[in-house]
């Protein structure tokens, strides 16, 4: 059956073509009045800057092949992100702010979840050259109008900041394998692995890798956090980054949780991810990576997110597009022709029909033109 | 769905999960022992209880199917846990993962000469690393139940399983010869969820968490 298509990929058949793309148009829209430029990185480029920085599930995640021309690995990028800081770093380099957005198909080798797409559609808004929490806040409001804007308004908008638990692996001393134990075991919140895990450590640090998990919630557990968790100054930076995050925005659902270590290898500083009611997982993921572009030549702070625009396709579900008003074949008649491009220029979608067809396929038609007398009038199609 | 899932099986699990959820407030309607209805609600109209498979729980819960699970550390390995937080061990449905051979089976000398083992088990991930942490070669095969027949029918040399009394070993002529690890179940949660409904959660999580029993 050669029409099958591999397993997680899928078309987009008109309905949810319709609504992904106008998904992209509203929030690439969005990004453009905030002042970000859009991009287009190519589809494929050589692996090794594809993967700088990165950790090891990107590289599993990404689809390799051999450049023909140059003999080398090309990878299909599996992130655009990486690919927006090269250009930031190396293409751009301007020295003061660089707001960057792009929209582009990523292929993954392993889907990310059972419902997701091999081949989602990532769209986000990366802002480049300020190290202040002002730039989180531009882009965490930014993300949170994009999700509205894609009538996928957040019902909450997650905070966490890697520089907790990095202060504190140091602060232990955890060796390379130790710092992945502590990582998988706090991002599933798994309390009784580390129990056994911390078994052997110093206080207070003991006592900190216990309390991380349970450390979520609303912005009160900042305060909560400053108690127990062992004064050291990158830990009290973050707890203050994320106050003042928590003080500007009150407008949005803002929760916290300090063991939230997604992109951990690569993320530096403040991370945030916004869910949505209709979504078993985070539908829209960001935060700082300082040093991106150091592989690339020149370090920059940076900081952005991205979501899948399927994942928001998907969300928003099955709302119709708009109907269209169905015409009689124009042919030489130009008064015809005529309202017909007057009504396509208001925004109307006008389906002609061809001799010898009694009703399209296509688009669903609730009006119709019809002929009265020198007048071409609308009217409404009714079902029987 | 605005109210809550929890995802629970028959069984053991369920019994022993009973307390916990009444410790929470929680009581289900109906007893899946008796009744043949896999969605039973509970005294709180917002609450309600699924009835899936044992090592199904994991899958529920990761895609949001189920908010909450009761699921045990076998499973919750060969599943690979990804997509939940698991913070509870809840201290029910106690038992050891095990190898076990056939009684006269010189497993020592089978391990130590480096010979290729056949072992048999429902639990191919946990086996692996097991064998792989030692060194041993083995050939895995997956068996669904009646674990303790393949060594006696010579299916394999020997087996990976759960042992909580030892009883079927002993009927068997089966003796255990290496403890893998201890099990229990733990409470799993859905990422998003935990954001989600937090406020609804969190109580029942902390209720939970009082009313373990410590050993």
């Amino acid at each position: 059956m050669n029409w099958l298509l591999p397993e997680y990929l899928a078309d987009a058949l008109p309905n949810e073509a319709a609504r992904i793309e106008r998904q992209r148009r509203r929030v690439l829209d969005l990004f453009r009045v905030h002042g970000y430029e859009l991009v287009m990185p190519p589809l494929i480029e050589y692996l090794d800057s594809l993967l700088t920085g990165s950790g090891q599930d990107l590289r599993l995640r990404t689809f390799k092949l051999v450049d023909q021309v140059s003999g080398r690995t090309l990878g299909v990028r599996a992130d655009i992100t990486p690919q927006v800081a090269r250009i930031d770093a190396h293409l751009l380099n301007r020295e003061g702010l660089a707001r960057l957005c792009y929209c582009d198909s990523v292929l993954h080798t392993m889907p990310a979840s059972i419902s997701a797409s091999r081949e989602p559609i990532q769209i986000g808004a990366e802002l480049y050259g300020h190290e202040g929490h002002e730039a989180d806040l531009e882009v965490v409001r930014l993300m949170a109008a994009a999700l509205s804007i894609a009538d996928a308004t957040a019902s909450r908008i997650d905070l966490g900041h890697v520089g907790i638990f990095r202060a504190l692996a140091e602060a232990a001393g955890l060796d390379a394998d130790q710092l992945d134990a502590a990582l998988s075991l706090l991002q599933s919140k798994d309390v009784p692995g580390l129990e056994i895990f911390c078994a052997e450590l110093a206080e207070p640090y003991r006592s900190a890798f216990l309390r991380l998990p349970s450390l979520y919630g609303g912005v009160e557990i900042l305060d909560v956090a400053a108690r127990v968790l062992p004064a050291l100054a990158p830990i009290e930076a973050a707890l203050a980054d994320l106050k003042k995050l928590a003080v500007a925005m009150p407008e949005l659902p803002l929760s916290f949780d300090l063991s939230d270590l997604r992109g951990y290898h690569y993320h530096n500083g403040i991370v945030f991810a916004a869910y949505h009611p209709g979504a078993a997982a985070a539908v829209a993921l960001g935060g700082r990576y300082d040093g991106a572009g150091r592989e690339f030549g020149r370090a920059r702070p940076a900081t952005g997110f991205s979501m899948d625009l399927r994942v928001v396709a998907q969300i928003v579900g099955g709302e119709d597009l708009p109907a269209a008003i169905l015409s009689p074949y124009a042919g030489h008649d130009a008064v015809l022709a005529s309202v017909i491009s007057r009504l396509r220029s208001e925004g109307e979608v006008v389906v002609e029909l061809l001799p010898g067809q009694a009703a399209p396929e296509g688009p669903r038609c609730d009006r119709r033109l019809v002929a009265g007398g020198q007048q071409w009038t609308i009217e409404a199609i009714i079902k029987d | 769905m605005n109210g809550i899932t929890i995802a629970l099986s028959k069984g053991r699990i369920f019994d022993e999960t009973l307390p916990l959820l009444a410790a929470a407030g929680i009581v289900p309607v109906e007893n899946p022992e008796t009744s043949r209805k896999l969605i039973i609600g509970t005294n709180r109209p917002d609450v309600r209880v699924v009835i899936v498979r044992a090592t199904d729980v994991p899958t529920y819960v990761q895609y949001g199917a189920a908010d909450l699970g009761v699921a045990g550390k076998d499973v919750l390995i060969e599943h690979g846990g990804e997509g939940l937080y698991q913070p509870l061990d809840l201290n029910i449905a106690k038992c050891r993962m095990m190898v076990a051979v056939p009684e006269g089976f010189d497993y020592e000398r089978a391990v130590r000469q480096g010979n290729r083992l056949k072992v048999a088990s429902k639990y191919i991930k946990t086996a692996r690393e097991h064998f792989a942490a030692k060194g041993v070669h083995v050939d895995l095969i997956k068996l669904y139940g009646s674990m303790e027949l393949a060594p006696l029918a010579g299916l394999a040399d020997a087996i990976v399983d759960l042992v909580s009394t030892g009883g079927t070993l002993k009927a068997n002529k089966l003796v255990a010869v290496e403890d893998i690890m201890g099990i229990s179940s733990r409470l799993v949660v859905n990422q998003a969820a935990l954001k989600l409904k937090r406020e609804t959660l969190t109580p029942i999580l902390d209720a939970f968490a009082k009313a373990v029993k410590k050993d």
